[in-house]
């Protein structure tokens, strides 16, 4: 295993710039995540990483090794795809050997090594199966097995699990997340899905249109969003259209006079957590904020339930309340007080 | 479920019109072929109905008919050589109009597949006066030899193996050759060890039908054969405007048991319906 350096890596096709000045250090054993929506440039900079893409400028460093300019055979890189791309016509224990077969592992030797990589992934009772004859999440355990058998200095991980449903996902999730634990793996996965990168990641890499938003761990993208970007990617948010009216005063397009700590000026947005806004029957002057408003329309989700309320005749929040049996929940119409401290709203200029 | 009145035997009536459809189309597939088998065994020579008798003595006189055993064996080597070099020059332009990014892509594709729009005489006339062209200022003699009826007969395969091939190609996960690739293969060991074996099915389909596509040539081929050097549908032809003896019917059943065994033995290795 290795330390991973990305240094100020762009990817033009053209005028489109597919990844723009992409700078990022992997430490040793480190499980990072790049999360983003379709088109973000995650997958580029992944491949790039591989060596499938090069790279317009940069440098990708892989342990002391400058890796830029080496073909994909010559990375030491294990890979895994979101279509798990098993080789149709060997068996299971012929797909974990191939990359042992690559690197002219005597014999004798390939055995007990792909016995012990399919042990990892519990499937060493399934060498001589066919991948056809697999189910989804078992394919995708062949497939971890493959990239690790021969120890790559680093594990890429595309998309592993958006082919497996719900339930099956959870499971994978855990078991690649102690797999790299155990065996110590640099590990840099793609994700669009914000639950699996905050659930599996060390660190997060934020990205959208080819560049990186934010770095940070779980926390630092959730209470410290950089930008509204983030804040609306990671977790959820409420939008506020305003502008700042001097150091620590919002004034929303609806005119209300929010108290927050933002020290920008000119036109922001105001972002709120829907689960950190309380909902109060009467105004409650403890709090920096607490605004009247009508309830619009309920979301009912089960353990939660979410209120859109109108504050003023522009503004609309929704508040998320937990759905306890002692407090009966408010219907369509009826009037509410939605308040919040100033430390809960974050201003982003706009 | 619901099921609502009259509508299974709706459902029937549906399925004895389809069946009734496809028993037609059948029919008229096969009806010549029905009927060139049929002719192969009359006794008399000159075909009428009904006929006189049976008899197998068509059968038994084409060993002894130099023209059609040399023909077939003439067909049988072109066949083979043209279809090989049709692999050859197949294989490696369908992976660069797969895999390639580059300009004329599409028209190098359409090019490759004209040999199969452009009718086999106006390709053998073409060639014929290239032949002509190119043997006159060459002084290489050209026209009429075996190799330049075999570059022609290269022309009829290339079309069957660069198309079916390409669609082994496009039908094949890109990941499963990166995969090979990241575990340490460079790419012609991922090509012979990964995508060669993906695209088998239609590189075997490929070779039939560039095989059969050769062999039956017969508009294209008049243009090209030499003094002495016929084909077997060449010969056929030959035969036929002199005689009309149930012999070309005999020879014609030989050839189609022939293109049929072929067909059966590919089909033991690949399925055929699950490429073309």
């Amino acid at each position: 295993m290795a330390r991973l350096q990305l240094s100020n890596l762009t990817k033009c096709y053209g005028e489109f710039k597919a990844a723009d000045d992409i700078s990022i250090d992997v430490a040793d054993g480190e499980f990072l995540v790049l999360l983003g929506p379709s088109g973000c440039g995650k997958t580029t900079t992944l491949r790039i990483v591989a060596g499938f893409v090069e790279p317009t400028s940069g440098s990708v460093r892989l342990g002391e090794r400058d890796i830029t300019a080496l073909p994909p055979w010559k990375r030491n890189a294990g890979l895994v795809f979101q279509s798990y791309a098993l080789f149709p016509h060997m068996t299971v224990a012929e797909n974990v050997a191939f990359g042992l077969e690559m690197r002219k592992v005597p014999k004798g030797q390939m055995a007990p090594k792909v016995t012990e990589a399919l042990r990892l992934v519990r499937l060493d009772h399934l060498g001589d199966r066919l991948p056809r004859q697999l189910s989804g999440g078992q394919q995708q355990r062949v497939a971890l097995a493959r990239a690790l058998v021969f120890h790559p200095d680093v594990l890429l991980l595309d998309e592993p699990l958006s082919n497996l449903d719900a339930k099956l996902r959870q499971d994978v999730r855990v078991e690649i997340r102690e797999l790299q634990r155990k065996l110590g793996l640099t590990t840099v996965m793609v994700t669009h899905d914000q639950e699996e990168a905050l659930t599996m990641a060390d660190r997060l890499v934020v990205m959208s249109e080819g560049r990186i938003r934010q770095i940070g761990s779980q926390q630092d993208l959730y209470e410290r969003p950089s930008e509204k970007f983030v804040a609306d990617f990671v977790g959820r948010s409420t939008f506020i259209d305003g502008r700042m009216d001097g150091p620590g005063r919002f004034v929303s397009r609806g005119g209300l006079a929010i108290a927050c700590e933002g020290t920008c000026t000119g036109s922001a947005s105001l972002a709120l957590r829907p689960e950190r806004l309380a909902l109060m029957p009467a105004a409650a002057p403890a709090l920096d904020n607490s605004f009247p408003g009508a309830v619009e329309f309920i979301s009912y989700l089960g353990s939660q339930v979410d209120l859109h309320v109108r504050l003023s005749r522009v503004d609309r929040v929704i508040v998320q309340i937990q759905n306890r049996p002692e407090r009966p929940l408010p219907v369509i119409g009826e009037q509410v007080h939605i308040g919040w401290n100033r430390s809960t709203g974050r201003v982003f200029p706009s | 479920m619901t099921v609502r009145p009259g509508w299974t035997s709706s459902r029937f009536v549906g399925r004895i019109a389809l069946g009734a459809a496809a028993g037609v189309s059948l029919l008229y597939i096969l009806l010549p072929m029905v009927f060139v088998v049929w002719l192969a065994f009359f006794a008399q020579e000159i075909p009428s109905f009904p006929p006189e008798g049976y008899s197998l003595k068509w059968f038994r006189a084409i060993p002894d008919n130099d023209r059609f055993t040399s023909g077939f064996l003439l067909s049988l080597e072109i066949a083979v050589v043209a279809t090989a070099i049709g692999l050859a020059v197949g294989i490696p332009a369908a992976v660069c109009l797969v895999r390639g990014r580059f300009v004329g892509r599409e028209a190098v594709n359409n090019l490759l597949l004209l040999p199969l729009i452009v009718p086999g005489i106006v390709l053998g006339i073409a060639l014929y006066v290239f032949y002509v062209e190119a043997e006159m200022r060459t002084d290489w003699p050209i026209l009429g030899s075996l190799g330049g009826l075999i570059t022609g007969h290269v022309l009829l395969a290339i079309p069957w193996t660069v198309r079916l091939i390409t669609a082994s190609l496009v039908g094949m996960d890109r990941a499963v050759e990166e995969a090979a690739q990241s575990l340490g293969a460079d790419r012609l060991t991922t090509f012979r060890r990964i995508t060669l074996p993906a695209i088998l099915p239609g590189i075997v389909a490929a070779t039939l039908f560039g095989f059969i596509a050769s062999f039956g040539n017969l508009e294209m081929s008049l243009f090209l054969v030499g003094p002495g050097r016929t084909t077997l549908p060449i010969a056929i032809l030959q035969y036929l405007e002199w005689k009309i003896d149930p012999t070309i019917a005999a020879v014609s059943v030989l050839q189609i048991l022939f293109i049929g065994a072929v067909m059966l033995v590919t089909d033991r290795f690949v399925s055929i319906g699950r490429v073309v």
